[in-house]
């Protein structure tokens, strides 16, 4: 096992260097000035402007921007943005801000998504599972961005059960961003589960169980739930990667100053060594969080065997 | 986790009533399944007896109803769909259909046990042959984790698991499959149960190891004393083992017999083609020959005798006796010599013939 992660690891970084020279290769494509964007209506005088372009390297070809990018990562430099903020200082600032409502949402997706998803799963056909069935399937086919919009004018702006946007009142300020954020998943781990339960109910080790003679809560719990969550678990693993793309929308319609924000911010500026620090670091997010699911999958399921 | 109940040593389910016979007694038992395609009528009233140390196989056809009527006994059916229709099923001279749901649990296991024909499926691929065979007592015992464990070590090696103390801890995937077969009887027999239901114990399994799997069942049959039913396609196996046959057809027995009875000289047509449709170990060589046409479909089963549409000796109209047309009378099981009962109207024909 010890094996297997270490290799895994090492495979980031050929992954990692890929990544970001392809977010580099988009940024340098996007259209526009990034410099006479930065000065806005401001008239910038030339001589600033071309101090400007070489201190960023802007006035090179992309491979020797990417090589002189690579060649600072080398002692942990990811660059500046163009009021010589340090972008490392930028993530470090605003991860934690997206860590906890990275944190609000997997709580939602796992609690609610989870009991929902085995209620309808014990009682398949149900009436409860019905309900889960279309809520889910409303939930999925709205889009994040329109779901974010909506629940903030409902629940923030006419209800007044939430704060609007920002992040001044502690916690309760990522409830709803963090349910938004969660939505999607949440309706997928509550099928996920439903199925998983539903199948596992019928499985020959659940009849062999009650055939034993155990208490019907030990058939349920140690040998039907127990064997449903291996897939819900690692789904759920997983989807923290995947969470902080989704960030990006949350964090932009509830104005919440995390790296989604920054990335949505420096896109829009060209902040080209923003963008590219911030989503490299989602993608090392993603990977690992897949390298854990896998280790975790491996302790879950007993056939699972690397090396 | 409250249920301290289920731990009481002594738990009335399994106390025997001291006025009563064979340790296991069906009677009349019906099971149906209510599918949203119509009723599935699995078992149709069968009924019979196993005593204190007897074996009792049960043959026919698969789909003819002998692993439902298992596992009505056992309380394990898909319900719903499965519904028992009625009869009784007397464990120790107590009906089980009428005990709670508590009583019936505590029944499962210390009094009756099963054992399943694919033991890699019916166990659990998550938890250590320790931990599933441990549960038993903890569950019905409230032994500790650990003293369970150390049980669990007791039985393998009864069942004469290699180096039962260093795989205890071993997954059920780990293990071939008479091996975990093995495992499965060692769980089966944890709490020393009066009863022990075995459905295709080795139909999954190597030839050799089969043989080697039924000496074990038989050695412990014989330790313990329990009667044994014994769910089969191994004509071989039940010469060498059963005391008593039940033939199966349509949900229903349709022949009962001691075993050279039945096998010498079948006193039903569907016995004898089931006789000759499956591989015997004393006739090698000779032709197989299958029972011509489809086992019924349980949901539309044929009028009078249900074996009547494949039945090479099938008389209706004016070639029938009076009230014995196999198409419109259904024959009852009845007793044809000593000992010996089966449901045909024409068994005498087929006895003398
Ligand atoms: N879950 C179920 N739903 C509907 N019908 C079933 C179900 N399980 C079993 N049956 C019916 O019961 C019949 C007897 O099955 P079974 O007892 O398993 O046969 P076998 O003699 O091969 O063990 C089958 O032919 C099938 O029609
Ligand atoms: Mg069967």
């Amino acid at each position: 096992m010890g094996r297997y992660v270490a290799r895994r690891l090492l495979l980031t970084i050929p992954v990692l260097i890929g990544a970001s020279f392809l977010i580099f290769a988009m940024v340098y494509a996007l259209p526009g000035d990034p410099i006479r964007a930065l000065a806005g209506d401001r008239p910038l005088s030339p001589a600033v402007a071309a101090q400007l372009r070489a201190q960023f390297n802007l006035g090179d070809p992309l491979l020797v921007q990417y090589a002189k990018y690579l060649g600072n990562l080398t002692h942990l430099d990811l660059g500046t943005d163009f009021h010589n903020r340090p972008v490392l200082e930028i993530i470090s600032d605003r991860l934690p801000v997206t860590a906890k409502l990275t944190l609000v949402a997997v709580f939602f997706e796992a609690v609610i998504g989870l009991v929902a998803g085995v209620f309808a799963g014990i009682r398949r056909n149900g009436y409860f599972d019905n309900l889960v069935l279309v809520s889910t399937t409303l939930i999925i086919s709205i889009p994040i961005l329109v779901l974010a919009f909506l629940s903030q004018y409902i629940f923030g702006l006419k209800l007044g059960w939430f704060p609007i946007a920002g992040i001044t009142e502690g916690w309760y300020s990522y409830l709803l961003p963090g349910l938004v954020l969660a939505s999607g998943s949440l309706a997928y781990v509550a099928r996920l589960t439903r199925t998983s339960v539903a199948e596992n109910m019928r499985a020959d080790y659940v009849r062999t169980a009650r055939a034993k003679g155990l208490p019907h809560r030990t058939v349920i719990m140690r040998h039907t739930l127990r064997n449903s969550l291996i897939p819900v678990v690692t789904f759920i693993g997983a989807d923290i990667g995947a969470l902080l793309g989704g960030a990006i929308v949350t964090e932009a319609v509830f104005n919440i100053p995390g790296i989604g924000r920054a990335v949505f911010d420096a896109v829009r500026g060209q902040e080209g060594a923003v963008v590219v620090g911030i989503v490299t670091l989602m993608v090392f997010f993603f990977i690992f969080f897949n390298l854990v699911v896998d280790v975790l999958y491996a302790v879950l399921d007993p056939r699972i065997r690397y090396d | 986790m409250t249920s301290s109940s289920g731990y009481i040593s002594s738990t009335p389910a399994l106390e025997p009533n001291p006025t009563a016979g064979p340790v296991l007694e069906v009677e009349d038992l019906h099971v149906e399944f209510r599918t949203r395609n119509g009723v599935v009528n699995a078992v149709n009233g069968i009924s019979y007896s196993v005593d204190q140390g007897e074996t009792l196989a049960i043959l026919g056809e698969s789909g003819s109803g002998k692993s439902v009527s298992a596992q009505a006994i056992m309380g394990i059916l898909d319900s719903p769909p499965a519904v028992i229709a009625g009869g009784g099923i007397n464990f120790q001279g107590r009906d089980i259909l009428k005990m709670n749901e508590e009583e019936q649990r505590q029944i499962r296991g210390p009094g009756i046990a099963m054992i399943f024909q694919d033991a890699l499926s019916a166990l659990n691929p998550v938890y250590s042959v320790g931990f599933q065979i441990g549960e038993m007592f903890r569950a019905h015992r409230g032994t500790s984790r650990k003293e369970a464990k150390q049980h669990a070590i007791e039985l393998m090696d009864r069942v004469r698991i290699p180096a039962a103390a260093r795989r205890v801890n071993d997954y059920p995937h780990q293990f071939s499959g008479g091996m975990r077969q093995r495992v499965m009887i060692a769980m089966a027999l944890a709490l020393d149960p009066r009863i022990l239901i075995a459905d295709e114990p080795t139909t999954a399994l190597d030839v050799t190891v089969q043989a080697q799997v039924m000496d074990l069942l038989k050695d412990l049959q014989r330790d313990t004393g329990m009667g044994l039913i014994l769910i089969t396609h191994d004509l071989g196996v039940v010469n060498e083992v059963a005391d008593r046959v039940a033939v199966m057809y349509a949900g229903r027995i349709v022949e009962t017999g001691t075993v050279d009875d039945v096998f010498t000289r079948p006193a039903m047509p569907y016995t004898v083609g089931l006789m000759n449709s499956i591989p015997q170990v004393e006739a090698k060589g000779g032709r197989l020959q299958p029972i011509i046409g489809q086992p019924p479909n349980l949901a539309r089963i044929p009028s009078g005798c249900p074996f009547h549409p494949r039945c090479p000796m099938a008389r209706t109209g004016a070639a029938a006796a009076p009230d014995r047309d196999c198409v419109a009378d259904l024959p009852p099981l009845r007793v044809v010599t000593v000992g010996r009962e089966a449901a045909c109207h024409y068994s005498e024909e087929l006895l003398n013939g």
